[in-house]
């Protein structure tokens, strides 16, 4: 089982075998939503009828509209990333004031408040969507009524998408950061007191830029997240549609190889966030 | 940096540290429930008006439909977390224990990758290769094994199918973490003392990986139990999943009152579950979710 043991020939062979299936699983309907992306045909469906480019490139006088004209496409890629934007930037920063507040602050129902912080990572994501959503509708009843004002940002639609989000994320952001806070030597920060310093100047040339590489990673991380996210979403989401909920509306249609094309795309866009992050892991001590 | 200095100032610090969480926690987690508690233990009884009453939950184990959609997602759910183990368990030992260097870092950098490919591109790849006219179907009549093309979406192996591959990660991690710990010189011993390949993994491994093994499990059961869009899209109109009856409440029907009481129930199963498996291992809730 160990190197140091006797593996005998067919456990080996076995184990082998394994591996190539396990691999396979694991590749083969990645590189099949890759391969149909470039198929001269209007369904993504075998055989093979020869390689185009007609689903990133085409547009309405080719009868084929490709990812670079299809407007409904692009416009859900950037909600996606506008909304991944807010949730990213809350998540950082509520993350690492989160992170000081448990590793550097003594109050009282301390150890209950990080239990609670923990809980929305066990909430299934449609039960958060829809919780947020009927808070919200209340709320948002609640002024309709008393003060005969109408919140906008109260109904379904981005901001609750990205509140739904960041009530979950926020949960790992500060796991993350908190983590490297508690392994930070606090004798740097004595040292530069010592020295003269001042709190903030501590704070901005000690601490934080300890902690980059934290926050870099949650960030990265909560970006793609919020991208990817479908449950929260699905129940929060008003008329402009995120990329996840366009392209599953789509695939219950029975949709053109444009959303091969786009598939590709966050594939290539998810391996350079991947390389990015492990780059500056590498390079960094995390 | 806060110990020190007057009190004011470290009251002052404090709040505005409190402040953050607490808003956070209050008004996205705590106050949504509360108030979609409020809702589920409402009954309408004309427009606009409600009286309190467990009409809600009565309705859920009056009608056949929602609880066997109910028991039937957590069993599908029990059986997906059963195969990922499996699935996930020799590939773990793998990385942590037989590849070396790079083959393993490698290894484990390729489990990682479904987490990185979004949900929908994955589920968009089991569609292209699984449905009527796609790859496998269509290699099936090629190789002589099947006469016409079949329809190997819309079943429950195909939910498992999808479900197994989203959920691997989340056991690969904390499995391989838990391996790694394990030291090589106690298989060696109880090798040198007689014990087979099985003896050692059930009296040594297995005890051993414990927690990891049920971190693993305690975070894909919940995933899987929460999971929409691959069953939606895998199942089809077969797949009865209780996420769908939530969603359909919620938002195609607008029976609010009735989807948040099927919330509370699917919350109070993921929660029975998670505090199931910590008692079984006896683990605390805090490390578990850090494992993860």
């Amino acid at each position: 089982m160990i190197p140091s043991l006797p593996r005998p020939a067919w456990v080996r062979v076995l184990n082998g075998i394994y591996l190539a299936l396990f691999l396979a699983f694991l590749f083969l309907p990645l590189l099949t939503v890759a391969a149909f992306a470039f198929n001269d045909a209007p369904y993504p469906a075998p055989p093979w009828h020869g390689f185009t480019l007609d689903w990133f490139l085409g547009d309405e006088s080719s009868g084929r509209v490709g990812l670079f004209h299809d407007s409904e496409l692009l416009d859900s890629i950037l909600t996606s990333a506008l909304v991944a934007g807010w949730v990213t930037a809350l998540s950082v920063v509520i993350g690492t004031t989160n992170a000081f507040l448990m590793e550097r602050a003594r109050f009282p129902g301390k150890q209950a408040l990080s239990m609670l912080m923990l809980v929305p990572l066990v909430i299934p994501g449609v039960i958060l969507g829809i919780s947020i959503l009927a808070l919200a509708s209340r709320m948002a009843e609640f002024a309709d009524a008393a003060f005969g004002v109408d919140i906008e940002f109260l109904r379904p639609g981005l901001p609750l998408v990205v509140a739904g989000q960041f009530s979950y994320i926020a949960a790992i952001a500060t796991l993350t950061i908190s983590a490297r806070l508690k392994r930070f030597d606090r004798t740097l920060e004595e040292a530069a007191f010592s020295l003269g310093a001042s709190r903030g100047a501590v704070l901005w040339h000690i601490t934080l830029p300890y902690l980059r590489p934290a926050m870099f990673g949650s960030a990265v991380i909560a970006f793609l997240m919020s991208f990817e996210n479908f449950n929260t979403t699905l129940m929060l989401v008003g008329a402009d549609t995120p990329l996840t909920i366009l392209m599953y509306g789509r695939m219950r249609e029975g949709a053109t190889p444009v959303l091969n094309a786009v598939s590709l795309f966050l594939m290539l866009a998810s391996a350079v966030l991947a390389l990015s992050l492990m780059r500056r892991g590498g390079r960094k001590d995390s | 940096m806060m110990e020190t200095g007057p009190l004011w100032r470290r009251r002052l610090f404090l709040a505005l540290l409190l402040a953050p969480a607490l808003l956070w926690l209050s008004l996205l987690i705590l106050l949504p429930h509360v108030d979609l508690a409020l809702v589920s233990f409402r009954e309408r009884v004309a427009p606009r008006e409600y009286i309190t009453s467990l009409a809600q939950y009565r309705t859920f184990f009056t009608e056949p439909l929602y609880w066997k959609v109910f028991v039937r997602t957590a069993l599908l759910s029990a059986v997906a977390t059963a195969l990922t183990f499996l699935v996930a368990f020799p590939v773990s030992w793998t990385i942590a224990k037989i590849a070396k260097g790079r083959r393993a870092a490698l290894l484990f950098m390729v489990c990682l990758i479904p987490f990185w490919v979004s949900e929908t591109v994955r589920t968009l790849g089991w569609m292209i290769l699984l449905r009527e006219s796609g790859v496998l179907p269509s290699l099936l009549v090629k190789l002589g094994l099947a006469s016409a093309p079949p329809e190997l979406l819309y079943h429950d192996a195909t939910i498992l199918v999808g479900l197994v591959y989203t959920s691997l990660l989340f056991m690969v991690v904390p499995l391989v973490n838990s391996l790694e710990s394990l030291d090589n010189a106690l298989i060696e011993a109880a090798y040198d003392l007689g014990a087979s390949g099985f003896t050692v993994l059930r009296k040594i491994v297995i005890p051993h990986a414990a927690p990891g093994i049920t971190s693993g499990c305690i975070v894909v059961f919940m995933l899987t139990l929460g999971n929409y869009l691959t069953p939606n899209l895998l199942g089809g109109t077969s797949s009865q999943w209780f996420t769908e009856q939530i969603y359909n409440q919620f938002i195609t029907r607008f029976n609010w009152e009735q989807g948040a009481a099927f919330g509370f129930l699917l919350l109070g199963l993921s929660t029975f579950m998670v505090w199931l498996g910590l008692k079984v291992s006896g683990q605390r809730f805090a490390d578990v979710m850090r494992r993860a």
